[in-house]
């Protein structure tokens, strides 16, 4: 095929020129520091000479997240309505900026740094999956900005900039493994979705059975959001092993657990330990598909203790009786709580205050006690294994003595020693 | 007016404008932030003008050019997870986020991409090699049409799930946590507006290298295949080889948008590259228009500044807003905001012979 060019192609050589030129002018006119030397600080331009202070509520709003998320958005909004309620923060009134993350990384950095850069806000509260906090990390660095993330993760990471009020593994999946050791369990089977918290907990897991004598007996990962899970049910069920370890995450549980129940497997012959299933994941899988079935977290609903019975009442007064909390819930609730009082320690909003000031830092949360550790940046956390009742709540069935120390990179844990990457 | 866009002198003009716009207007009433942002939507734009040439002059509805936007996208990404791990600990050191994969020895595939030079090789020629390659199996076995929009629609799909499963790519969270580029401080403003810079430049090149596939004896090949097909064959010409350089120079011109968008955005992930981006490419192409030469780059900025204004407006209920400005824009103007000229041409003559009879 002839592709000749007619004799424009001149014009096209001289855009070219003309372009490049600009470019290079532009470029040479505009070069900054390089790898290796100090970038000029960014100055925050939070304004504290108001009588507002602007945090921002960071959350997917839509897309699939949605629906976890927005159960986040709105225990922020009541914690910040109860603070301003009691006179606010350095007597200042807190005046949230909220922003949709859409279930996309990428938003989120986005929003993140618009909060930062265009909101000017003090604080920014939110992100549930690893990979928006993941984003969003390095634009809260770069601008040193400070992010509470209130969701239980991966752990094996501690920034600077991050609150994490979440539980790290050491609060969540070994107490969890702690427990089913103590009933007797030898062999496990691992279930989950493939992205970065299940492969990092089946890490730990596997670490962790190998050091306290329990066969792993099969390791499967399903593509997040897949239904099909006739063939790991099967293996599942003919690899009979004592318990289910499911870090799943989402619809598939909805997919998993009617399938679990369907070829007749049941929580007392082999128990499923979930790591994601909260209150609000109950009513959607069904209580008869997961009845009597296990999950790990900080909070429940049915925690008993004043601080948790009022949060329940004011949460059902300001959205309706009909709905539930659930640990992130109550952990995006504590953090804002968190970033008050430590504030109110500094008596300043600035960042370098509020990160000097950080530790120890405590909060009588619905779930107990909470502290903060100025080193890792993470609270301390009562792990809680509970039992998914019929009315679709959980009830407490063992709890770890005390709080438990965060510790993000397992260096307590000789048998974790091969996991545990300090960055 | 539009004639005068036509005439040689009306082109020079027409980029100067652009080129004052880009250069000179926008960094000077811009936060750095909406600079960026700005930054990041011209990378779509540049997608937008390659989907225009495959779509709007050729006829393919490419449904899946977040395929060749992810290669350029991960190329780059993986040069600078290398030029920053071997900054922190020296040559042959594992990036960050495989240490916490639990990778501790680098994957072969990644240790060419410490070398910028070939990286930037790589991102100019895998995607355009890999359209190549596909366009001759596709458009040889003359495939075309929804059956071609199907195709390249799975194969978008396809390409992040199977990303997904990489854990030596990152996995579903994808790669984050860039601190250099080629050398320079990532977190440094200025820099930040260099970056805006280049991806300005990108899209006047682009847009000019369009032009003049357009104006030149291959572009008329290129609308005869889009129009009749059959006809061109009779010529004697082979009509998938004219589709092919079409598809190519897509797929060119969005790893380029890719390879740009990575240092911008600071990260890439499998959300970023799958069917829903993909399909948002072409809705800024097909809101713009997608038969002339601005509309797509005009949709593309349309569309991603009206979803960030919306959401930034309304974050819970920005989604209705956005697909009732879709389907406004859709029923209004079939042929894209590029055609509103037009029909407001074609309003008037229509109006103007019944003022006169009043």
């Amino acid at each position: 095929m002839p592709l000749r060019l007619k004799p424009k192609a001149r014009d096209l050589a001289r855009t070219f020129a003309a372009t490049a030129a600009i470019a290079g002018l532009v470029a040479t006119a505009a070069c900054g520091s390089r790898a290796g030397e100090e970038t000029a600080a960014t100055e925050s331009c939070v304004d504290t000479s108001g009588d507002t202070i602007k945090v921002g509520s960071l959350n997917s709003l839509s897309g699939t997240m949605a629906i976890s998320e927005t159960t986040v958005r709105d225990a922020i909004a009541l914690a910040v309505k109860e603070i301003n309620a009691a006179g606010g923060v350095q007597g200042k009134e807190v005046e949230i900026v909220a922003e949709d993350g859409a279930s996309e990384p990428t938003v989120f950095a986005e929003k993140a740094e618009k909060l930062i850069r265009e909101d000017c806000v003090a604080a920014v509260f939110g992100g549930w999956t690893s990979a928006s906090r993941k984003a969003m990390l390095p634009v809260f660095e770069d601008n040193d900005s400070l992010l509470y993330y209130p969701v239980q993760y991966e752990g094996l990471e501690a920034s600077e900039n991050i609150f994490y009020t979440g539980a790290t593994t050491n609060q969540q999946i070994i107490p969890a493994l702690d427990y089913l050791a103590e009933t007797g369990v030898k062999s496990i089977y691992l279930v989950g979705s493939d992205y970065v918290f299940p492969r990092t907990a089946n890490a730990i897991i596997n670490a962790y059975a190998e050091a306290h004598g329990i066969e792993v007996l099969g390791e499967d990962y399903v593509t997040l959001g897949s239904t099909e899970f006739s063939t790991i049910i099967n293996q599942v069920k003919s690899a009979d092993a004592d318990a289910v370890f499911n870090t799943l995450n989402g619809d598939s549980n909805v997919a998993f657990f009617r399938e679990y129940a369907n070829v007749g497997l049941t929580a007392e012959d082999m128990p499923v330990m979930s790591v994601s299933i909260a209150e609000e994941e109950v009513g959607g899988i069904g209580v008869e598909n997961i009845e009597g079935q296990l999950a790990a977290w900080n909070y429940y609903q049915t925690v008993d203790s004043p601080a948790n019975t009022t949060f329940v009442e004011a949460f059902k007064a300001e959205y309706g009786a009909d709905r539930v909390t659930s640990d992130p819930m109550e952990a995006a609730y504590n953090s804002v709580y968190l970033w008050a009082a430590t504030v109110e320690k500094a008596g300043s909003f600035a960042v370098e205050d509020v990160q000097a000031n950080a530790d120890g830092v405590s909060f009588d949360s619905p779930e107990g006690t909470v502290v903060i550790d100025g080193d890792n940046h993470h609270v301390t956390k009562t792990a809680r294994i509970g039992e998914i009742s019929a009315d679709g709540l959980l009830y407490t069935v063992w709890e770890s003595d005390g709080p438990i120390e965060p510790d993000p990179f397992l260096e307590g844990y000789d048998w974790a020693a091969d996991l545990a990457v300090t960055e | 007016m539009f004639k005068f866009f036509g005439t040689r002198a009306g082109t020079w003009t027409g980029f100067a404008a652009a080129a004052l716009v880009l250069f000179g207007l926008a960094p000077l009433v811009m936060t750095g932030f909406r600079l960026g942002l700005l930054a990041q939507f011209l990378c779509y734009a540049i997608v937008a003008v390659g989907i225009g040439l495959a779509w709007g002059r050729g006829g393919m509805l490419t449904l899946g050019q977040g395929v060749f936007f992810g290669m350029g996208a991960y190329l780059m990404a993986m040069h600078l997870k290398m030029a920053d791990a071997e900054f922190r600990n020296g040559p042959g050191a594992v990036p960050d986020f495989m240490e916490l994969a639990g990778i501790r020895e680098l994957p072969a595939y990644w240790t060419p991409f410490s070398s910028a030079g070939f990286t930037i090789a790589a991102i100019l020629i895998l995607p355009t090699a890999f359209a190549v390659l596909l366009g001759l199996a596709v458009f040889k076995r003359r495939v075309k049409g929804a059956y071609f929009a199907i195709l390249s629609q799975a194969l978008a799909g396809a390409f992040a799930i199977l990303l997904i499963g990489q854990q030596s790519l990152g996995g579903f969270n994808g790669l984050s946590r860039f601190r250099y580029f080629f050398g320079y401080n990532l977190d440094d403003p200025v820099n930040q507006q260099m970056l805006y810079f280049i991806v300005a430049g990108v899209l006047l090149v682009v847009v000019a290298v369009s032009l003049q596939l357009r104006r030149s004896r291959y572009g008329e090949l290129l609308v005869a295949v889009r129009d009749a097909e059959e006809r061109v064959r009779f010529l004697g010409y082979d009509a998938a080889n004219v589709k092919v350089v079409a598809y190519a120079v897509a797929a060119l011109f969005a790893s380029i948008a890719g390879a740009v968008f990575v240092p911008i955005v600071g990260i890439i992930s499998p959300a970023s590259i799958g069917i829903v981006p993909s399909i948002m490419f072409i809705l800024g192409v097909a809101i713009g228009g997608r038969a002339s030469l601005v509309g797509p780059v005009v949709g593309a900025l349309a569309v991603a500044w009206a979803q960030t204004a919306l959401s930034e407006q309304f974050p819970s209920a920005w989604t209705y807003a956005q697909g009732l400005l879709f389907i406004l824009v859709i029923a209004l103007l079939p042929g894209g905001i590029a055609s509103i000229a037009s029909v407001a041409k074609r309003f008037q003559t229509k109006r103007t012979p019944v003022e006169a009879a009043a």
